[in-house]
């Protein structure tokens, strides 16, 4: 790197002063950006920017396991919500859960082939190509793993919530090409596959197809990026994260659940418990303050979180700060995009007494997100043995210390 | 297939709204007659999918060691890195290794062989997906032979039973009744009707 420095720096105020004269406007030129030229490759100034050295934030494998795991396999990394801001999850930091994640497969656009076949009149082949071709949609939609769980070990939101993550993803609705192939009456679900090594597959209703699916090759403004599907995935708005199939080549239209793989891992005799598991529940939690902050004393602090749901748009967040005696209605500080992260606000005046801040969402069905006591409470549980089945969408409480120092309500 | 369908359509066409579908791009290629079926490795659990061969334990248990099964999963199905495969063995109890805690489901309960409700999953992921690294190499007969070891090493089936698409799809799994199905799902539906 320090053998090119000089090189460098001839072509950076080459470059530069070619900007200005190109825009006609001195001021492009700033004495300050030449001295900081030198923290940026050619690559990050010209071809594809990125982030100032000085922001710091990471993706992290989830605490208590390694990622890969020692046989290479298992990978869990979660997005960094402490420093989020707005709705949109950087794609660099978009949370990875798989199994067989750390072998990511190198699929040449040029060369995949995604089909739909089975119960269809009409088998279709498409390339990546064509599928642009057809007409397209823009959406905000999270994602979310099943084991996107809080507990009593976990010190920060990325610990508790990191598995989670929200983009723009643009495609073409399944709805589109199901239509194309003509779905024969008696088709009631559809099997959904990708191409990666072990071709990982699982049974969707196709109500759900027909309904709001979309088949993504892109991801805020850009291909989606190898570890979420390059070139095809699968979005299942709502649903827990294994039915957003990755590196899409195949849907089959079939006329019962087929029990895959992926499908069979997830069972439960309790027919309650699979109706919670298949589609995420009103979550929300507060991203500052949390887990592992500092408030640096009492006086003016913007509460800020995120709210979503699988069943539709988050229509009201409400904050507590005193551990939910009072509840009081937050701001929604962005649109509330269906099946999608809304960020919410509250303005607030800490007084620097011991203190704990929940958040809890209700979605456009009226449903509302439950402590871990009330999730517990509906299967029978006493209080001090609740818990939370299927997907985990418990209220999040953090405890603001006198000190400033904020910790998690479970632990 | 298609003579059987028509009393099905007749049948289904009231119910089902809206899906009436006739191509509008008109862009997509239609598959060759061979590509669906290279394509199609979904195997439903009543099998209708499963292609012709045959295989017995004792075949597999050879060729659990041949085709390096036995690598990951350990010589006898357990123990070792990979997710176990078989119940019970010397190997219970055993601590899991650091760092592979992702990759073991709690033993019996989390092995395959004890846990899906329908043998035939288990012949779609090694066919699919094993062994490693040669992912869709295994002939039919070699995924039949694979299958009944794992179904009798877990006593679902007895040592000399032949597996094949007839017999495959008719073993009955210990967990036939441990799962559910969830309520169809419709949009604007909540998940569970009093849940908070």
């Amino acid at each position: 790197m320090d053998s090119k420095k000089p090189g460098r720096r001839r072509f950076l105020k080459g470059g530069a002063a070619a900007a200005g004269l190109a825009m006609g406007a001195g001021k492009v030129v700033a004495a300050d950006a030449t001295a900081n030229d030198m923290a940026y490759s050619k690559k990050d100034l010209i071809a594809y920017g990125e982030r100032s050295h000085f922001v710091t934030s990471i993706r992290e494998p989830v605490p208590g396991r390694m990622s890969p795991d020692a046989f290479g396999l298992v990978f869990h990394v979660t997005t960094p919500l402490q420093d989020s801001v707005g709705i949109i999850t950087p794609s660099s930091l978009h949370y990875v859960a798989t199994h067989r994640g750390s072998f990511v497969p190198d699929i040449d656009p040029k060369q995949h082939r995604f089909m739909i076949h089975g119960m269809v009149d009409r088998p279709l082949v498409f390339t990546m190509d064509e599928l642009k071709r057809l007409p397209y949609v823009t959406r905000v939609h999270f994602l979310e793993c099943l084991g996107n769980r809080s507990g009593a070990k976990a010190k920060t939101v990325q610990d508790t919530h990191g598995l989670t993550s929200c983009s723009e993803w643009t495609g073409v609705l399944l709805s589109v090409l199901l239509k194309e192939c003509g779905v024969q009456a008696g088709a009631s679900w559809m099997v959904a596959e990708g191409a990666e090594e072990v071709k990982g597959a699982s049974s969707i209703p196709l109500a759900k197809g027909f309904d709001d699916c979309l088949v993504a090759y892109a991801q805020n403004g850009e291909a989606l990026r190898p570890q979420q599907g390059f070139p095809l995935r699968l979005i299942v708005p709502g649903f827990e994260g294994i039915y957003q199939t990755k590196y899409l080549r195949r849907i089959k239209v079939v006329d019962r659940f087929y029990m895959t793989y992926n499908d069979y891992g997830h069972i439960n005799p309790d027919p309650k418990v699979t109706a919670l598991t298949v589609q995420w529940g009103p979550k929300s939690v507060i991203t500052f303050p949390s887990g592992g902050q500092q408030l640096s004393g009492p006086g003016f602090y913007d509460i800020s979180g995120l709210a979503w749901s699988g069943g539709g748009a988050v229509k009201r967040v409400e904050v507590s700060t005193d551990g939910g005696k009072k509840w009081q209605d937050a701001e929604l500080r962005t649109p509330a995009y269906r099946m999608a992260h809304t960020r919410f606000g509250l303005n607030w005046r800490w007084d620097g007494k011991e203190c704990t801040l929940l958040s809890r969402c209700t979605d456009e069905l009226g449903a509302v997100q439950p402590t871990v006591a009330e999730a517990g409470k509906f299967f029978g549980d006493p209080p001090d043995k609740a818990r939370v089945r299927g997907t985990d969408n418990s209220i999040q409480p953090w405890i603001v210390a006198a000190d400033g120092s904020v910790r998690n309500g479970h632990a | 297939m298609g003579t059987l369908r028509l009393p099905l359509l007749a049948l289904a066409l009231g119910a089902c709204t809206g899906w009436a579908q006739s191509p509008t791009y008109g862009l997509g290629k239609t598959p060759s007659a061979d590509e669906i079926p290279a394509w199609d490795i979904s195997i439903g659990p009543e099998g209708k999918e499963l292609p012709p061969g045959r295989g017995t334990a004792a075949e597999g248990a050879k060729l659990f060691l041949t085709k390096g099964c036995g690598g990951c999963h350990g010589p006898t199905g357990i123990g070792a890195r990979a997710p176990a495969l078989v119940k019970g063995g010397p190997e219970r109890g055993q601590p899991i290794p650091q760092g592979m805690e992702g990759m073991h489901m709690s033993p019996d309960t989390g092995i395959m062989a004890l846990r899906s409700p329908y043998a035939v999953t288990i012949w779609d992921y090694i066919n699919r997906g094993m062994p490693l690294f040669k992912e869709g190499t295994l002939k039919p007969d070699e995924v039949y032979a694979l299958t009944a070891f794992l179904l009798a090493k877990n006593e679902v089936i007895k040592e000399g039973e032949v597996m094949d698409a007839q017999s495959l799809p008719k073993v009955k799994m210990p967990n036939v009744n441990g799962f559910s199905d969830a309520p169809p799902w419709k949009h604007g539906q909540p998940r569970l009707a009093g849940y908070p």
